[in-house]
């Protein structure tokens, strides 16, 4: 089974507007930035992505918010991306904002066929309770508010405890940056570069994986491999040119 | 002000909350600086939201890896027993209750224990990051913070007024001028910073404190607190 393409641009050229892409990657590590690059470049509009902080510093995802390509965000953490901030309070994009562990879980739930997960996190909070803002008017007045969830106790441990009903997320597409990868789409993440893309990989109907090193199935460590080529459907070659 | 606790002191007091065996996790800002002074002899394991147990002080520059960051986005290095992992892993490690002590900032907390650190309606939201999951899983929940505001205005309230990062979450506070404990009865002063009164602390706090007079005064003639030999205050 070999499942690499030519080109990044080869790689995302059948994503079409409208659709939901998960982007791994933390601050600067992990990111798939030459998908990223390419999908800024074929030119898609009214992305709707989930991403656990949608750019850094202008960088990566940020570029497509710049230049109004993206609908909606779902993310845990907007604070390095003055970009993001402007769009957000000029009505210009949806912003859903989740707990970081919340959105991994719902990634990864969304990947093992789990519909919804109760949680502690966010007990007690807007988060459950809603109101979070999701869209401003441009006037600064907040157009869409997130609903209450779910709320149930359950005996857990030695006592009984609040939890949250929280969704799984399923996308059309994910984009995920590893160290080195074969053919078949088996990867190996480097240091705190894994973060969310091992869970961003899972919750991918099609999941396009970038890599630094793609090499012949059989050449990994079998027993090294932490993202099983099953969650990848298609492998590309690029070297990591984090854009300055 | 006189007396009372630098930002690198408050950090230092904060150390001697840890205790051997633990999983340790320090927040971005304040709670960072704790790292620089776990005693040697002190045996943590920091982890850090992104992916990390085992995290270890900033490199030399020339010795930068870019995949190897603490959830603050700053260069780290690992100490040896290291291991990297997933975000939903790494979140299964405190939201299931693995990891004992997280240190966090914070803009107001309850005499419930509530805490808010997060929003400020009317201002631009920086988001949620992993404050909401810690203060959840965590064992203990460790709060760093300056006493005031920067309008002098109380940050320890009977109830907060800001959104809440979580409810009756917090065990201890400290502060530039205090430290204190959350009790089912509300804030309980432990120990005052060296310099400062207990006027100076009731008189900005915005909650009833509970003060056992004589346990105070033996807890707070401790030694003055390390600084860094570098002076880096």
């Amino acid at each position: 089974m070999d499942k690499v393409v030519a080109s990044p641009s080869e790689a995302v050229a059948d994503i079409a507007d409208g659709s939901s892409i998960a982007v791994g990657g933390f601050g600067t590590a992990g990111v798939p930035w030459a998908l990223v690059d390419a999908l800024h470049r074929q030119g898609a509009r009214h992305l709707r992505v989930v991403s656990n902080n949608c750019g850094f510093n202008g960088l990566g995802l940020a570029v497509l918010l710049r230049d109004n390509r993206i609908d909606r965000v779902t993310a845990s953490y907007i604070g390095t991306n003055e970009e993001f901030a402007r769009h957000y309070l000029a009505g210009s994009i949806e912003v859903e904002l989740t707990p970081q562990g919340t959105l991994a879980e719902r990634l990864r739930a969304g990947g093992a066929g789990i519909a919804a997960f109760f949680t502690p996190t966010g007990v007690g909070t807007v988060v459950a309770e809603g109101g979070l803002p999701l869209r401003y008017a441009p006037d600064g007045e907040v157009l869409v508010a997130s609903e209450p969830k779910e709320v149930r106790r359950f005996p857990f441990g030695d006592r009984e405890r609040d939890f949250v009903l929280e969704q799984a997320i399923v996308t059309d597409y994910a984009f995920v940056r590893a160290a080195v990868a074969d053919r078949q789409g088996n990867a190996i993440f480097h240091a705190a570069a894994r973060n969310f893309n091992p869970d961003v990989a899972m919750a991918g109907r099609t999941t396009i994986l970038e890599a630094a090193q793609v090499v012949e199935a059989g050449e990994l460590d079998v027993d090294a491999v932490h993202l099983p080529g099953i969650f990848v459907h298609r492998v590309v070659c690029a070297a990591e040119e984090v854009p300055t | 002000m006189t007396g009372g606790w630098q930002r690198e002191q408050i950090a230092a007091r904060a150390a001697l909350e840890l205790h051997n065996g633990e999983y340790v996790n320090l927040g971005i800002g304040l709670p960072t600086l704790v790292s620089k002074y776990l005693p040697p002899d002190l045996d943590v394991v920091v982890h850090t939201e992104n992916g990390v147990l085992g995290a270890g002080p900033a490199p030399a520059p020339e010795l930068v890896d870019p995949d190897l960051l603490d959830a603050g986005t700053q260069p780290i290095t690992v100490k040896p027993g290291a291991s990297f992992f997933s975000s939903s892993k790494s979140f299964a490690m405190i939201r299931g209750g693995h990891v004992d002590v997280t240190v966090l900032g914070a803009m107001e907390v309850s005499a419930g224990g509530d805490l808010a650190n997060w929003a400020v309606p009317g201002h631009l939201v920086r988001g949620i990051g992993g404050a909401m999951d810690l203060v959840a899983g965590a064992g203990r929940v460790i709060v760093l913070t300056e006493h005031v505001g920067r309008d002098g205005s109380p940050k320890l309230v009977e109830e907060c007024t800001l959104p809440l990062t979580g409810r009756a979450c917090v065990d201890l506070v400290i502060t530039n001028l205090a430290v204190l404990e959350i009790t089912p009865a509300g804030f309980s002063l432990v120990e005052l910073a060296p310099g400062i009164d207990l006027d100076q602390v009731v008189s900005q706090t915005g909650a009833r404190i509970a003060v056992d007079v004589d346990e105070v005064r033996r807890n707070s003639e401790r030694e003055g607190l390390m600084l860094p030999s570098d002076g880096c205050v």
